[in-house]
């Protein structure tokens, strides 16, 4: 008898742990944005590339900042659309909690693209976006479901890898990064996550 | 001296069961030595919206019938109830022209959700001794 109560206590225990888990996470994660903003990643990698930094930065950085801001409005008007589909709200709770985690590495990012460019060290922007991005998906991703975080992780370790390698090999880890991680992710997302 | 162990942390458990105001009886024929725990918040559904809310500020009507996976009357029975408790604070308003509902957990709600988890703890430390 007193076991079964243990049990049962240990099963409503059990029940508060997950019901708070599966309360806190972000679910509006939209698999096709994601889709659609690997595409544009994929386009900006060709448009231009690590390789083009030297030649002509400018191109290069409004080509990203630009494809950058569609992502981003892109993914904000389908997460949008899929918060109001369950009726879930975008304003508190686990979607407020997943931008405060998401902003602070994309700031840093923006701030880092600046200091970069003003000092002349443009070739490290490809592996400090791939890794602040990584590292903004990670710590949105700890409240949301679990591909998110898995693909902040790769984004992260893309970044690494980027450091080591020349502007011209950097391209594709930039296309494989922004394009391919997108992608696949968006395409497991929006197969398995409603959209 | 483990017996001696279970049978404080079963003391422990029927103490903060006095102590809550709502106390009831849980389980009939196991009162030898099962804590008094507060019915309100012991029926599943319930216990699921109390949880939710206490990881978030405010939760919509629809987030959780979506999250417990139930219908809309038993949101709005239970959540009735935990508000007739003081557990709970409810505030209609118009997302629009769509009517929204959105509910907050209470002082008394979160303590009542502190005090339930003693128990069971006390509970399982107590089995776990035997």
């Amino acid at each position: 008898m007193t076991t079964a109560l243990g049990d049962r206590a240990a099963d409503n225990l059990a029940f508060i742990r997950d019901t708070m888990a599966r309360a806190g996470a972000f679910t509006s994660v939209s698999g096709a944005a994601m889709m659609l903003t690997g595409g544009m990643g994929l386009g900006a990698a060709l448009l231009a590339s690590p390789a083009l930094l030297a030649a002509n930065p400018a191109r290069f950085l409004s080509t990203w900042i630009v494809i950058a801001i569609l992502g981003g409005a892109g993914s904000w008007v389908a997460i949008r659309r899929k918060a109001q589909r369950a009726g879930q709200s975008l304003m508190d709770g686990p979607a407020r909690r997943f931008a405060l985690a998401f902003a602070p590495a994309l700031v840093a990012g923006a701030v880092l693209t600046v200091a970069f460019v003003a000092s002349g060290n443009s070739a490290l922007l490809p592996g400090t976006w791939l890794s602040l991005y990584g590292a903004a998906v990670t710590a949105g991703g700890a409240l949301s479901v679990r591909p998110v975080p898995v693909m902040g992780a790769a984004f992260m370790a893309l970044g690494a890898l980027c450091f080591a390698l020349t502007p011209q090999a950097q391209q594709y880890v930039l296309a494989a990064g922004f394009g391919g991680l997108h992608l696949t992710f968006g395409y497991h997302i929006s197969r398995n996550y409603g959209g | 001296m483990a017996k001696q162990s279970s049978s404080a942390a079963a003391r422990r458990a029927e103490r903060g069961a006095r102590a809550t105001p709502t106390a009831m009886r849980a389980h009939k024929g196991d009162e030898s030595m099962v804590p008094a725990l507060d019915k309100i918040i012991h029926e599943r559904i319930r216990l699921g919206i109390v949880s939710a809310l206490a990881v978030n500020e405010r939760l919509t009507f629809n987030e959780l019938k979506k999250l417990l996976q139930t219908s809309d009357g038993n949101v709005s029975v239970h959540a009735r109830k935990l508000e007739d408790a003081g557990y709970l604070a409810c505030t209609k308003s118009f997302d629009g022209r769509v009517p929204r509902t959105d509910y907050k957990l209470t002082a008394a709600g979160r303590k009542a959700l502190e005090r339930y988890l003693s128990h069971m703890e006390a509970l399982i430390q107590a089995t776990r001794g035997k």
